[in-house]
């Protein structure tokens, strides 16, 4: 209380404050959904409305913490973009005319459409989802359905670090593991996507910077994380792989790496036969029951690779008892390495950074590694049975994300860096990074990809995204023509796991290798933002053939937000916000685990919707029904599942495993694996929407090779069996694609992408420089051009958002100040930036943290206008730009085959390899960016826009 | 014009540590929809969804960069009302609305007696002052009064949404008048300074500079001298290390 002694003029005249207002009248925790993160949240409600969103403190994830995005969540809640009712296109496709309909007829629609694809010939519905978080439902559903063309987005996003990842050490970064943020003395982060993850990272890095670790970031431009970094390596984009095997090489050269984890949980004394042009080379050496083999140096002869008392060769020529040749993979790894195209003087140039630089890092990574070793009083067993009375670690942790992945050459850069882990011993030890639990999983995880038939009324057996194990996986047909329409898992893509959605509508486009009838597609901004070259896109989305036809006959979009896609559809079915709806973050599909125990989550509705609009999970499931689809209707045609909370319970996609592993079994008491629980859900809301397995200390590490970790990990359904899961330094899988396309096997690539396969099916990572630069002369565009996402903006979502779009309101292009001065270029100049795909005009940024080869700017903060309900003024489309418009979806023309814009072997979008020019406009030219198409027709009945927000949601 | 009332020694305010704030902006967002619901609510927003959009926030983060090249450095830096022992914000206005309370040494304003004339944030010279153009009033941060001292919270959340939230925890809350409090120890261990100190006016907040980061190894290890590339195989020392798995 005031001290009313004072006078009135020192105490606001005498203001009494009410310090014990309740924030709201009702409380309720659900999972953020404002980036890809996952949250915990508690949303205060005051008059049913959202009065105010924070962190759950309880909640694995975010510990309590909120990041910019999440804090705004109410206002994207109440954005005047939400769409209200189901439409139906009256006008030309892309006119904007459209007609609300009731949901009933909305669903006949879609039915009739469907229904008729399913009963003639199935894969003609290509059903892509973009930041779909219920991929486990969607493409199960897809399968039912029986095609083949369904992913997510993760083919334009980071496949290439799962599949990097998941074919190396069974892990990867973000969802599949994290650095021991307790323990690391040493962090190196390579270019990294702000959301993957936003707030353990962000956590993180406050434990590291409080307890002195060195954080090292490797990025070309120096701004959030990168800000923080007590040594910031602005790298050239996509050198990333020559800079990691240049410390390799340094590594090997000065014996600093630890062959002992080698020999324990990698393949390194693997033996690898050498028949140069047999159908064997490079295949491991196994025994007659297929176990590998290693070379024992106490019996002078081959043993299988996994006996425990052996003294295991890792260089050396081997005969084998066949009289075949063989060696161990480490020799083939050092012999790789030592070359003299990866000493730090071959490399310095390209990659930007200097030769003695790259040896001092690669000097203090070994002193953490080797000098710093931490050791951990916690006994453990390992796989073979054998007690270890501590747990060793080497505390060098590493972290990379989208800067790496979003290259043509980032397969092979992802799996370097895995390989410098794994020379360093620094894989689920004390103090480096480790896996998050599910993970690791065997290498590859699963089987592979189903789809290789479809017929009518037919669903198809099996993951439509999964893991070849060689060409005999591959979906292709008997001239290696694809079977996709994407074209992932062929002979252009054959690790294609996140299938290539960036490649969907100019294949359909091109008819390649077929039409479809329906292109089915939910939160995927494929008209603007989400694809490369975005106005060839919306080209083939409003194609018409000789007879009036469109060439796709049929689109069908789910969004909750008028976004730049919703004019290119035909029929529109309005999704619900992330506050208004159930979610299962599954197991199945992309976990919340981390490194101390697997987890998942739930949301729940925690407003109702004030609009006539449907949680698209809903919609699919009753679509499913209406389909008959076997899984979604009983024996007697009526619907199996009435919602999606009645399916996230009930539905097993194995016996005793469904969508959630917490309180499973009729009483709630099982983990994992269990009969359904009707009060499942009820019993996650108990616990704040968030079930989470807690790993006991012996379990904690080393899970590769952890008994106690693997035995309970199989007894929860985490994996098939209970096995050690040896690290891959040699990738045998590729091998084969290898082989096939030197002419071995039943299954070879067409003659036009031999020489592709060979090259890019490597079994040990290379580096080369990326496809689309090494395809044209770059003499012209001198430049790199990349974006970043900001931290207070998750891609398109989010310049709806009030508050969020006066942070990032338009786009600059940002640029050295030293090459832009060099140019004749000032702060604030309107230029082109031009590619051989065209040339989009932006206004520039000077800056000193950026390699001054490099420019970047924003991801999605340039919008078409009209779209998200902003006014035609608005800066997102008067100014700001999306640099996509010079990204070619497609590789320079190499004799005659078109050739995605994406890495050779998982189909990833290579966003980050594009060249550019950067030229001062006329004088005439400013002031508005180009180019700028027309504006977008609102659909009918959107809300005026406000001219003044007082209270958020009135 | 306005009086400062004796201190009571109580000086609640913020550490901001510029070391590890990577910009993220969620003491911004948090802050604003705290406040848009808090005390001094409304925080009006004009212009939404039109060019021009501008609202009141009591909490901005700027991004500068300092240095030249690859030896320069990048700062976030979070910016609201200092609380400051002497804030002139306050000795200059006209209707006594603009106060700094003794028992904690909170800065407000009573919107009740502000007739928005704009001196306060003239004499400001950080920036810290939003005039709410709807209501022709100043309003500022409240180091969120209505949540420090909330029983309906629980009690380790009673600290302002900006610190609350912040994903990296480079926000730290207390009483900076106590030299015993985490916040003063805080300050002390690191280094802890004052914005623009010159100007006089005592700010409460403090700022927690860069640390310096890790120097290299100033002895690495003889066997990272490099070896002639030229050896004629390296892969012969490794041919008879006796290895167990």
């Amino acid at each position: 209380m005031p001290d009313t002694n004072l006078p009135s003029r020192m105490t606001g005249h005498g203001e009494v404050i009410d310090t014990q207002a309740p924030i709201g009248d009702e409380v309720k925790t659900t999972t953020c959904y404002m980036c890809a993160c996952r949250c915990g949240i508690k949303v205060h409600l005051k008059d049913g409305r959202v009065r105010y969103i924070e962190g759950n403190p309880d909640h694995p994830v975010n510990r309590g913490v909120l990041c910019g995005k999440g804090s705004a969540g109410i206002m994207t809640q109440y954005a005047p973009a939400r769409l209200r009712a189901p439409l139906k296109r009256v006008g030309p496709r892309g006119s904007g005319e459209f007609a609300e309909i009731s949901w009933a007829e909305a669903m006949e629609i879609a039915t009739g459409w469907l229904g008729h694809v399913r009963r003639t010939d199935p894969k003609r519905l290509a059903f892509f989802t973009g930041r779909d978080q219920s991929q486990s439902l969607t493409g199960f559903w897809a399968a039912q359905f029986g095609t083949p063309n369904f992913a997510a987005h993760g083919g334009f996003c980071s496949v290439n670090m799962a599949a990097g990842g998941l074919y190396t050490i069974g892990g990867s970064f973000w969802e599949f593991g994290e650095p021991d943020w307790e323990l690391a003395k040493y962090f190196v982060m390579f270019g990294v996507a702000e959301d993957h993850d936003s707030n353990p990272i962000k956590i993180g890095l406050g434990k590291l910077k409080a307890r002195g670790a060195k954080f090292v970031s490797v990025n070309p431009v120096r701004t959030g994380y990168s800000a923080i970094a007590d040594e910031w390596v602005g790298i050239r984009p996509g050198t990333d792989g020559l800079f990691i095997m240049a410390i390799m090489h340094e590594l090997l050269r000065t014996d600093r790496v630890d062959l002992d984890f080698l020999v324990r949980y990698t393949n390194a004394a693997w033996l690898v036969v050498r028949n140069p042009g047999g159908a064997d080379d490079g295949l491991f050496a196994r025994d007659a029951d297929g176990k590998p083999l290693a070379w024992d140096r106490i019996a002078g002869a081959p043993v299988d690779a996994a006996t425990a008392e052996m003294q295991p060769a890792i260089v050396g020529d081997y005969t084998l008892p066949d009289g075949r040749k063989a060696v161990p993979v480490f020799q083939l790894m050092a012999e790789r390495y030592l070359g003299a195209e990866y000493a730090p003087e071959a490399v310095a140039e390209r990659c930007g950074i200097d030769a003695a630089r790259i040896r001092r890092l690669a000097n203090e990574i070994a002193d953490i590694a080797f000098k710093e070793t931490i050791t951990l009083d916690v006994p453990w067993t390992d796989a073979l049975g054998r007690r270890h009375e501590t747990m060793v670690g080497r505390p060098i942790a590493f972290h990379a994300m989208r800067g790496i992945s979003a290259h043509s050459n980032g397969f092979h850069t992802c799996r370097a860096l895995h390989l410098l882990q794994m020379l360093l011993g620094a894989v689920d030890t004390p103090g480096s990074w480790r896996y998050k639990s599910p993970f690791p999983r065997p290498i590859p995880p699963g089987p592979g990809p189903a789809g290789k038939t479809t017929a009518p009324n037919t669903p198809i057996a099996g993951n439509l995204l999964a893991f070849p194990h060689g060409p005999d996986d591959l979906l292709v047909d008997d001239n290696g023509t694809p079977l996709r329409i994407d074209h992932a898992f062929s002979w252009e893509a054959p690790l294609g796991l996140h299938g290539m959605m960036h490649t969907v509508i100019g294949n359909a486009g091109a008819e390649d290798p077929y039409s479809i009838d329906t292109l089915f597609m939910f939160m995927a901004n494929m008209a603007w933002n989400s694809a490369m070259n975005p106005l060839e896109i919306i080209r083939i989305l409003t194609e018409q053939k000789a007879d009036g036809e469109y060439r796709i006959p049929h689109v069908i979009y789910a969004d909750a937000y008028f976004s730049e896609t919703v004019p290119y559809a035909d029929l529109i079915l309005p999704d619900t916000t992330y506050l208004e709806r159930w979610d299962a973050i599954s197991l199945l599909d992309r976990p919340i685990g981390n490194a101390h125990g697997p987890g998942d989550s739930i949301r729940q509705p925690v407003i109702k919707p004030d609009r006539d609009v449907r949680p698209f999970q809903d919609v699919l499931i009753e679509l499913g029904a209406r389909l008959g689809l076997p899984a979604f209707t009983k024996e007697d045609g009526t619907p199996r599942f009435k919602d999606y909370p009645d399916y996230i319970v009930n539905h097993q996609r194995m016996p005793g495993i469904g969508p959630l592993a917490g309180w499973r079994g009729e009483d709630g008491s099982k983990k994992g694996v269990g009969e359904p629980n009707k009060d499942q859900l009820q019993r996650y809301i108990e616990n704040g929407c968030f079930w989470k397995h807690h790993l006991t200390p012996e379990q904690s590490y080393f899970k590769q090779a952890n008994r106690a970790y693997l035995d309970e990990a199989k007894a929860m359904g985490l994996m098939g069996a209970a096995n050690q899961i040896v690290m891959q330094i040699w990738s045998e899988p590729l091998q084969k694609f290898r082989l096939a396309a030197q002419g071995h096997g039943a299954k070879q690539p067409p003659a036009h992408l031999r020489k592709r396969v060979e090259t890019y099916c490597d079994p040990l990572p290379i580096w080369y420089a990326p496809l689309e630069q090494a395809g044209h002369d770059t003499t012209p565009y001198p430049l790199s051009a990349v974006t970043q996402r900001p931290m207070a903006m998750y891609h398109s979502w989010g310049s709806m958002n009030a508050w969020l779009r006066q942070i990032h309101g338009a786009n600059r292009l940002y640029m050295a100040r030293s090459t832009a001065t060099a140019q004749g270029i000032a702060q604030d100049d309107w230029v082109w930036v031009e590619s051989r795909n065209g040339r989009v005009k932006g206004q520039v940024t000077l800056m000193e943290g950026v390699n001054p080869d490099t420019v970047w700017t924003w991801n999605a903060i340039g919008k078409r206008s009209g779209a998200w309900q902003l006014s035609e003024d608005s800066p997102e489309s008067a100014k700001g730009f999306l640099l996509n418009h010079v990204i070619s979806e497609w590789l320079p023309a190499q004799e005659g085959f078109r050739g995605a814009n994406a890495d050779p072997v998982t189909g990833q979008a290579a966003w980050y390899d594009l060249r550019v020019s950067v030229t001062r406009c006329a004088p005439e030219e400013i002031a508005e960016t180009a180019p700028h198409p027309s504006t977008l027709k609102s659909p009918p009945n959107m809300p005026a826009v406000p001219l003044i927000i007082r209270e958020p949601g009135k | 014009m306005t009086e400062i009332p004796p201190s009571s020694g109580k000086k609640l305010g913020l550490v901001i540590d510029l070391d590890t704030c990577v910009g993220c902006q969620a003491c911004a967002t948090n802050c604003k929809q705290w406040n848009a619901g808090g005390h001094l609510a409304p925080l009006p927003d004009m212009k939404p969804y039109s060019a021009g959009a501008e609202g009141v926030w009591f909490n901005r983060v700027h991004s500068y960069e300092a240095g030249e090249g690859a030896e320069g450095r990048t700062v976030h830096f979070p910016r609201s009302c200092l609380h400051c022992e002497t804030p002139a914000c306050v000795t200059v206005c006209p209707t006594g609305a603009s106060y700094k309370r003794a028992e904690d040494g909170i800065v407000l304003v009573n919107t009740d007696t502000c007739i928005g004339c704009g001196l306060c944030a003239w004499a400001c010279p950080y920036g810290a002052r939003e005039l709410d153009e709807d209501e022709g009033v100043m309003k500022k941060c409240t180091l969120c009064v209505d949540r420090i001292y909330n029983e309906t919270i629980p009690e380790a959340q009673r600290k302002p949404a900006c610190v609350i939230t912040c994903p990296v925890g480079a926000r730290h809350f207390g009483d900076l008048g106590d030299p015993g409090s985490d916040v003063s120890q805080l300050v002390a261990a690191r280094g802890g300074f004052d914005l623009m100190p010159e100007m006089g006016y005592a700010p409460t907040n403090k700022y927690l500079p860069p640390r310096r980061p890790m120097a290299p190894n100033p002895n690495p290890p003889a066997e990272a001298e490099p070896t002639p590339l030229d050896l004629k195989n390296p892969l012969l020392r490794w041919l008879d290390r006796a290895l167990s798995r």
